[in-house]
């Protein structure tokens, strides 16, 4: 049994839930269903591996195609065996009916053709029906990574691979105005030295040349300062300066409008945030006459290829696009960029594969950052203190600038050959597809107005697009923040508060349950705090509640983390608590730490000395708790906490001093300036 | 210069350059996938390996001051035949999203129970703190090097 899907795994496992998909529909042991990585050459083009939807579309995929396979099966077994195939079970591939008669897969396999379009004419199991859905099976892939077995592209051994690797300023958008290339010409081995514009790289027989060749070629370069960057200290009133495409994200109008006695104003901010993958990205190519293959650990193999026909001004059946394992992937980050640099370099060494990898200051400099955002958000308070109308703007850069979705290419080479292609600025995906920028702006609460807007950037001196959550990490972390804030005022609990405002279900569920499970709320001694955040995930996606424990004492220490999520029919529950418990720890590291730095003319949080992430010693306890909901469709489980947990951390401290920090991330020395301001 | 050493118990001879980091020696000549390129600095951890007792990042480890020295990497540290208690602790937990910081991660605590049969959740960490995992599979990886201590004092 092979599957080939199109969605790829970026360390989520959702290989696995694809599988006990499929063997659950054709009611097979889950070890004959072998999962193939996905390839422009023989894979369905699913698009991007992003937004938590993999399950959802690829799973229900899978589901309807199996299904019919298996009724396919079952009515040539009834043929065969004479019988009428609602008598016949499957199990294990055998299919038998009454009186010990008996056929499988494998023997009516030569006779069935399977070389055609899935109708979606047969209807899936039920979830009652499904043995393995629900199941915590054990991930495919473990053993190979926990023996250390070939399994990354950074590992896959290539007959006579060569290594490449790329000489990019430090310099934002830097020109290359002189390079000597004497020195790195002397280094053994060394193949090529590939320059068109500003893109230079170096092809090597062995790894420590590629390195020896850049390094020598780096002393050689002068290079001229590009782009201007902004104030780092005055980012959050700059994004509210710039050109900017203004929408109207949601407007609602009470039904019976309700006089304001008065309005509260507060602005949030988040910072530009690094993906910060442990591997470094990394790429192969390999040039045969006017064909080029390319392994690559792009979240879309199809769209990567667009990009690259844009670039290599080749026809699309030309470039073979193939999936191979990285590190985590949480975004749109280097992959695509160094499948391109791969690709010029590959060029040059016709016939020979070569590898390119990223330095580490190179992935946390060069790769897209997820957007900072400034939020406004104003409540038009009754007479009573009541929310009778609600306003949030957001001012920042869009969300995404993948690959394959414009006419310009978004991968970085193009735009540093000497033809270059302009840059990217990054967009917004439409609300349909729970929007960027605005994700998560319009409430989830029961107000009876609103008003939203989004002010997206037209200009980018910082790289930005797609990172986990796009814009919803940062207005959830404004929106619970903000109600924590009025909950405050009229000294009301924040858990009553806000399920005094919520009237659906589901939501009000998650939340008693994470409330209910950290014993809400516990008595707090000197320095510690609790709080509370909320969402469902692009309002469509994954319900989350988090409860924050923090101590506050030298440094801000977030101690427990408790969590309540419905993610309708978990697929393999333990993969869902992996997911959340992944998040929330995530989440606590931008909140704590995280922050990309930049002076003028750089990106200086190049290395995790500069741009420290969150330790082992600092990592909260992580306790989640699934409402199982069978009979309603899965949703993705790999966004859903971050928003939660970041205003569940800020309203914890907020609860713990007394202290509002409206701005990320939350550290000691932002809270020792602020106490001193209050 | 040759250059010789014992990589997971059998003797090994290297002609390199003496300055060549320990990592591209396993990698590059000795062909291995276990330990992993993340940040060539020692920040990251993720190409960590046992020299003697102790848990080091080799890609900042000079060829030549590992020479006369035991090298353990995760291939040496047990097989899908006969898998160490961390291997089989790892799985059984599922205490990992991506896997690429995992062995680097395990070499540091198959360090720490060498010197610490019976440790705690907060010595795990300690021991721990110079590996990075930005999947935010720590709490499982703690748990899986707990029941693998039990298991090792157990048998």
């Amino acid at each position: 049994m092979v599957v080939s899907p199109g969605k790829v795994e970026i360390g989520q496992g959702i290989v696995t839930a694809l599988a006990q998909i499929a063997a659950d529909e054709l009611d097979v042991d889950i070890a004959r269903v072998q999962m193939v990585r996905a390839s422009t050459s023989a894979s369905p083009n699913e698009g991007v591996t992003s937004g938590s939807l993999s399950v959802q579309h690829s799973g229900r995929a899978i589901r309807f195609a199996c299904a019919e396979i298996r009724q396919i099966f079952l009515d040539a077994a009834a043929e065969r065996l004479g019988v009428d195939p609602a008598v016949l079970a499957v199990n294990d591939g055998v299919i038998s009916g009454p009186g010990n008669i008996s056929t499988s897969y494998w023997e009516l396999a030569n006779e069935i053709s399977l070389d055609r379009d899935a109708t979606a004419a047969t209807p899936p199991k039920s979830s009652a029906q499904r043995t393995l859905a629900g199941q915590s099976l054990q991930r495919l892939d473990i053993p190979d990574k926990v023996f250390g077995r070939p399994r990354f592209i950074h590992d896959s051994p290539l007959p006579g691979l060569l290594h490449g690797r790329i000489l990019r300023p430090e310099l934002s958008q830097a020109k290359l105005v002189a390079l000597n290339e004497e020195r790195a010409r002397k280094v053994d081995g060394l193949v090529a030295i590939v320059r068109d514009g500003n893109f230079t790289g170096v092809v090597c027989e062995t790894e420590p040349g590629a390195e020896a060749a850049l390094a020598a070629l780096r002393k050689g370069a002068n290079w001229a300062q590009g782009e201007t960057l902004p104030d780092e200290e005055d980012i959050a009133e700059w994004l509210k300066r710039q050109p900017a495409v203004s929408t109207v994200i949601a407007d609602k109008k009470a039904a019976a409008p309700v006089a304001k006695a008065r309005t509260v104003k507060r602005q949030y901010h988040r910072p530009y945030i690094a993906h910060g993958s442990i591997a470094p990205s990394c790429a192969m190519a390999q040039w045969d006459g006017d064909l080029v293959r390319i392994w690559t650990h792009s979240q879309g193999v199809y769209l990567l290829r667009s990009d690259l026909v844009m670039v290599l001004k080749m026809p699309r059946e030309n470039i073979i696009v193939e999936h191979m394992e990285s590190a985590g992937c949480y975004g749109h980050n280097g992959a695509d960029d160094v499948a391109l640099d791969a690709a010029l370099l590959a060029k040059a060494v016709p016939g020979r594969p070569v590898r390119v990898l990223w330095s580490r200051a190179d992935e946390m400099s060069h790769a897209p950052f997820g957007a900072a955002m400034t939020i406004e958000v104003e409540a038009d308070l009754d007479a009573s203190g009541e929310i009778v109308g609600w306003r949030h703007s957001i001012w920042g850069n869009g969300h995404t600038a993948r690959p394959g979705r414009a006419d310009q290419p978004a991968l970085l080479a193009a735009t540093e050959l000497a033809t270059p292609f302009p840059r990217a600025i990054s967009v917004d995906p439409p609300a349909a597809v729970g929007g960027g920028s605005d994700r998560n702006s319009v409430p989830l609460y029961d107000f009876p107005s609103w008003h939203i807007e989004c002010h997206r950037l037209t200009t980018m001196p910082i790289r930005t697009s797609a990172l986990r959550t796009l814009g919803a990490h940062g207005n959830v972390f404004a929106v619970e923040s903000f109600l924590d804030e009025l909950a405050f005022e009229r000294g009301e609990d924040p858990v009553e508060f806000r399920l005094r405002h919520l009237s659906d279900i589901r939501s009000r569920d998650v939340i008693e349950a994470a409330a209910r499970r950290a014993e809400w709320k516990p008595a707090k001694a000197d320095g510690t705090g609790y709080g509370i955040g909320f969402s469902r995930y692009k309002n469509t996606g994954a319900y989350c509640a988090a409860v924050a424990e923090v101590e506050v004492g030298e440094d801000i220490r977030v101690r427990k983390l408790t969590l309540a999520v419905d993610v309708g029919e978990a697929i393999n529950p333990d993969g869902v608590i992996n997911q959340i418990e992944g998040g929330a720890i995530q989440a606590t590291s931008w909140v704590l730490k995280e922050r990309v730095r930049f002076d003028t003319t750089r990106i200086t949080s190049n290395s995790w000395t500069e741009y420290p992430i969150l330790r082992f010693s600092e990592v909260p306890d992580v306790d989640v708790e699934i409402i199982s909901r069978p009979e309603v469709d899965s949703v993705g489980a790999g966004e859903a906490a971050h928003g939660p947990v970041t205003a569940a951390i800020a309203n914890a401290v907020f609860d713990a001093l007394g202290v509002r920090l409206r701005h990320l991330p939350i550290t000691r020395d932002r809270l020792i300036a602020a106490m001193e301001l209050s | 210069m040759t250059i010789r050493f014992r990589l997971n118990g059998v003797d090994t001879d290297i002609e390199a350059d003496p300055d060549t980091p320990l990592l591209t020696v396993l990698r590059g000549h000795l062909g291995l996938t276990g330990p992993h390129f993340g940040c060539g600095a020692g920040e990251c951890g993720a190409c960590n390996v046992l020299i003697g007792d102790h848990a080091v990042t080799s890609c900042d480890t000079p060829l030549w001051s590992i020479a006369d020295k035991d090298i353990t990497t995760i291939e040496g540290l047990g097989s899908v035949e006969r898998p160490h208690a961390l291997q089989r602790a790892f799985i059984a937990e599922q205490a990992l999203q991506c896997g690429y910081c995992l062995s680097g991660i395990m070499m540091s605590a198959a360090a720490l129970l060498k010197r610490n049969s019976n440790p705690t959740s907060t010595e795990i960490k300690a021991a721990l703190d110079r590996n990075l995992c930005r999947c935010g599979s720590h709490n499982r990886m703690v748990r899986a090097i707990l029941r693998a201590a039990a298991e090792m004092r157990a048998s």
